[in-house]
């Protein structure tokens, strides 16, 4: 992974660039100590670290503001960092950057039951809002994996999903409102407790951009009534295709089920060996399917569900009796990728959506992927979105495997592409998946993302390096060839 | 104006943005031209409609996936869903007849590019919430596409949201490829009478943050409940407060006597089944009531809905003839104002000082939507980076240019 060449001129200014960044932020929050700064020099995709030059920890909306109209000026690189969980190196710091990070910012500052909206700083984890209302019988939908550590405004920049997007969304449908800081300091408020803002939709391209837009400074998240029940079934097929077919049946029926996520064979032994959560052994895949809402509709939608799963051929059935039993179907979903590190000394995890019909196919051809490059690989799958997270399993001590692993992976991911799918479903792009692009998207069409950032970033000094495959300069991409000539069909109808 | 082209596909369509923006010649986009009335008027040398650019390209509905050619019309698109038991979650309105244009012609790149969204909006969100990809010309004349065809997707910009609610300034949309739902297997609305609007909001937002999932809230004071076509509305003689409930039959059953249950301390109740319930929902969505007024002038105001009875109370303490109603729980307000040069526009967005939210003119003559903004203005900074998004899409200025603000 090739990052942009360090500017000589950045790296040579380090000592001034602190001294700026301690006048506005002093004493522990900033950081130059190179022990320190070690802390920051990767985020959660681990296989890439980079010390960065400074690390800037603010506590206010203006010092936030005065550290970027600082690099603004200067001209020096920013990359912005929540809890440092993302799994693209969104948050991978640069050599000749600075990283800004935002797990200062705490504190939970307005909730409003009444309007369903609460105003949080973005260092506020995922988890915290929940916590914050559950005792009112609300709760706050996104639910990644990481939530107890991933914090609210890493989740604006990577629009995070969860097991639960089919039936709730992901984070962008789920916010109401963003103060952004701009890359020259200028404070703008997007949306608030209102529904659809107004003007330009900046808050929908604000979220997911990665930070690469702007630095999120507050945030308002709509919450949620709990539903009042949650069932779950276990349901073991003896095929993918079988799985697969139950899932499009389950669609096609008119049920949207709160969460339906399903595991292949290499997945169901690793975690049942890991935390014994029942899996059934003979299964060449399961399916977990969760309904949620009014006691009466979820009992009356399990044996809905039932009656399909049988049909399309299921072998094992089992309707959570308890949320005790609920819970211990999902814990063996949910401790997938431990279960899988103890089965392989390193694992990597991709991250593509496909049309859900196309997951037997590519079920099968991921197969064949992983003779080919020699190495195993084990799936879940967030099958009521169509998203899928292979897990390469490799061991980056034996020489060139941490190579062929990606390899596989870029092999995957062009795969889901292939099939209509897309590179990323919920972690970013980041470097990840930044030299994958052009196999989604064209020229024309990266060129339209690129303008984009021009008209938040003129001198592309916000988070550099991620996302897009060519760094170019927001002039060139500007440039229009003009042909002037005659109105084209001068001979079409005017009416 | 020298006249109105339909280009027929997407090659033509570009060639015509190309010469437009080599000669510097402001065009304006028109699906059917059914809303061609709201935002400010576009001074354009030609015209394009695209509603030639239509039919359904794939749909998938064991995907919940349909992608249309931008030109559709939204009767078309209802009517294909219908027939696999889906529907567009977000329930556009249909404005035609509200600005003086026929019903049933709207397309879905006009209601994506108003980002119109119906009562629903409240439960499955908005118009901009279900639009998974697109493919358009920009005003360079270039061919783009963004988003994918798949629900789960955060590869690059979401674009998708920021060409829905553009009012056509970026992009002149072909493609569009939506999230659908099922359709629910049973409707109920409960009505509820006499309230006044605080506690009809209060009421509403309760009911909101409640576990019974509902997917309508709206209240009708007497004098917009009276016009209403649906007679256990208008014949009730009082204020209607209405409630929706849609999901499996035993569920709706259940909800409905739950809500019944909270709603009934406040008086007597009805219930609307069937076309009845259907045909309420579609009067508050299209703002029927306001409709038959041709002089009056209509705002929407977007606010956190505890605000909604606060900021219609300053108006129509100042403009004693203005007419309200509520939707989102009392998060959008209609507003019907007597007419006059500048539509009160101050007297409005001075109600919304302080709050959260904006207001909308949505009809006015066109000479009041030239010198009043239509929009709700930005401050400086926000403004300017709205300015820059526009440059970087459409940098000679020739799409709808004014539609939304005055210079761009």
């Amino acid at each position: 992974m090739l990052m942009p060449k360090p500017e000589e001129r950045l790296l040579a200014m380090r000592d001034d660039i602190v001294a700026a960044l301690r006048d506005i932020v002093p004493g522990e929050g900033t950081i130059a100590d190179a022990e320190a700064l070690k802390v920051y020099e990767s985020d959660g995709l681990t296989a890439y670290r980079q010390v960065p030059l400074a690390v800037v920890l603010p506590t206010t909306v203006e010092q936030v503001s005065a550290v970027l109209r600082y690099c603004h000026e200067a001209g020096v690189k920013v990359v912005p960092r929540g809890a440092g969980t993302g799994l693209s190196g969104g948050a991978l710091p640069l050599q000749d950057g600075i990283v800004l990070g935002l797990g200062k910012f705490k504190r939970i500052l307005d909730i409003d039951y009444a309007n369903r909206a609460v105003r949080v700083q973005p260092g506020v984890t995922n988890l915290a809002i929940t916590q914050a209302v559950e005792h009112a019988g609300f709760y706050y939908a996104p639910d990644p994996s990481s939530q107890i550590a991933c914090t609210i405004g890493g989740n604006v920049a990577e629009n995070s999903g969860g097991v639960h997007c089919l039936k709730y969304g992901m984070t962008t449908n789920n916010i109401l409102g963003v103060e952004l800081v701009l890359m020259t300091g200028e404070i703008v408020r997007l949306g608030g407790r209102h529904l659809d803002a107004a003007g330009y939709d900046l808050l929908g391209i604000v979220t997911g951009s990665e930070g690469l837009l702007g630095v999120v400074t507050e945030v308002t998240v709509r919450i949620l009534q709990k539903p009042a029940t949650a069932r779950a079934l276990l349901l073991g097929f003896p095929s993918n295709e079988a799985a697969g077919r139950s899932v499009a049946e389950i669609i096609a029926a008119g049920i949207v089920p709160g969460g339906m996520e399903m595991m292949d064979r290499a997945m169901i032994h690793a975690s049942e060996a890991y935390c014994r959560p029942g899996y059934p052994l003979d299964a060449e895949a399961i399916l977990i399917v969760e309904l949620d809402g009014p006691q009466v509709e979820v009992d009356h939608l399990i044996e809905r569900v039932r009656e399909i799963a049988l049909a399309c051929g299921a072998n094992s059935v089992r309707a959570s009796a308890s949320d005790e039993e609920r819970l211990r179907f999902w814990a063996g979903r949910k401790a997938a990728f431990p279960a899988v590190g103890r089965i392989s000394p390193d694992y990597m995890c991709m991250d593509g959506t496909i049309p859900r019909k196309r997951l037997p196919e590519v079920l099968e051809r991921m197969r064949a992927l992983s003779a080919n490059h020699g190495l195993r690989v084990a799936n879940v799958f967030h099958a009521g979105d169509g998203n899928l997270h292979p897990l390469i399993l490799f061991d980056a001590n034996v020489p060139g495997e941490t190579e062929k692993a990606e390899a596989f992976g870029a092999d995957i991911l062009r795969l889901c592409v292939e099939v209509g799918g897309v590179l990323t479903g919920e972690h970013g792009v980041g470097v990840e998946k930044r030299d994958l692009m052009p196999a989604m998207f064209g020229e024309a069409d990266l060129a339209h993302q690129e303008r984009l950032k021009c008209a938040f970033d003129p001198a592309g000094r916000l988070n550099p390096g991620k996302v897009f495959p060519t760094l170019h300069r927001c002039a060139e991409l500007g440039k229009m060839h003009v042909h002037r000539g005659q109105i084209p069909f001068p001979d079409i109808p005017r009416f | 104006m020298t006249g109105m082209i339909e280009p027929k596909d997407e090659k033509s369509l570009v060639q015509l943005i190309r010469w437009a923006a080599a000669e510097e010649k402001p065009i304006e986009l028109l699906g059917a031209g059914t809303k061609r009335a709201l935002g400010r008027p576009v001074e354009a040398t030609l015209a394009l409609r695209l509603g030639g650019i239509a039919g359904i390209e794939d749909y998938q509905p064991e995907e919940l996936v349909v992608s249309v050619r931008a030109g559709t019309r939204i009767a078309d698109l209802d009517l294909a869903l219908g027939q696999r038991g889906q529907m567009l979650p977000f329930e556009p309105g249909d404005w035609g007849p509200l600005l003086g244009a026929p019903a049933r012609g709207a397309t879905i790149g006009g209601v994506v590019g108003c980002n119109l969204s119906g009562p629903r909006r409240i439960k499955a969100g908005a118009a901009r919430d279900h639009v998974l990809g697109i493919k358009g010309v920009s005003g360079r004349g270039e061919v783009f596409k963004a988003g994918g065809y798949v629900v789960k997707n955060v590869t690059g910009y979401d674009l998708p949201k920021l060409m829905t609610g553009s009012y056509g300034t970026l992009a002149a949309l072909t493609e569009i490829t939506l999230k659908v739902l099922p359709k629910p297997e049973k409707t109920r609305t409960l009505l509820a009478f006499g309230l006044d609007d605080d506690a009809a909001i209060r009421l509403l937002c309760a009911v909101a943050g409640s576990p019974h999932e509902v997917s309508g809230l709206a209240h009708l004071p007497h004098g917009v409940a009276r016009r209403s076509r649906v007679a256990y509305v208008s014949g009730a003689g009082k204020a209607t407060t209405a409630i929706r409930i849609e999901g499996p039959a035993p569920s709706v059953a259940v909800r409905l006597e739950a809500l019944k249950a909270i709603a009934g301390k406040l008086g007597a109740l009805e219930e609307l089944h069937g076309s009845n319930s259907a045909a309420l929902w579609s009067e508050i969505a299209n703002g029927a009531f306001f409709a038959a007024d041709d002089a009056a002038q209509i705002w929407r105001l977007s606010v956190a809905p505890t605000d909604g009875p606060k900021a219609t109370a300053l108006v129509r303490a100042a403009l004693p003839g203005a007419e309200a109603y509520f939707d989102w729980s009392g998060g959008l307000v209609w507003l019907a104002v007597p007419p006059s040069s500048d539509a009160r526009a101050q007297t409005v967005r001075g109600a919304l000082g302080g709050l959260d939210g904006y207001a909308t003119l949505i009809r006015a003559s066109a000479t009041t939507r030239q010198s009043v903004a239509v929009f709700q203005p930005e401050p400086s900074a926000l403004a300017a980076l709205s300015r820059r998004v526009k440059e970087a899409f459409d940098p000679k200025n020739v799409l709808n240019p004014g539609r939304m603000t005055a210079g761009t």
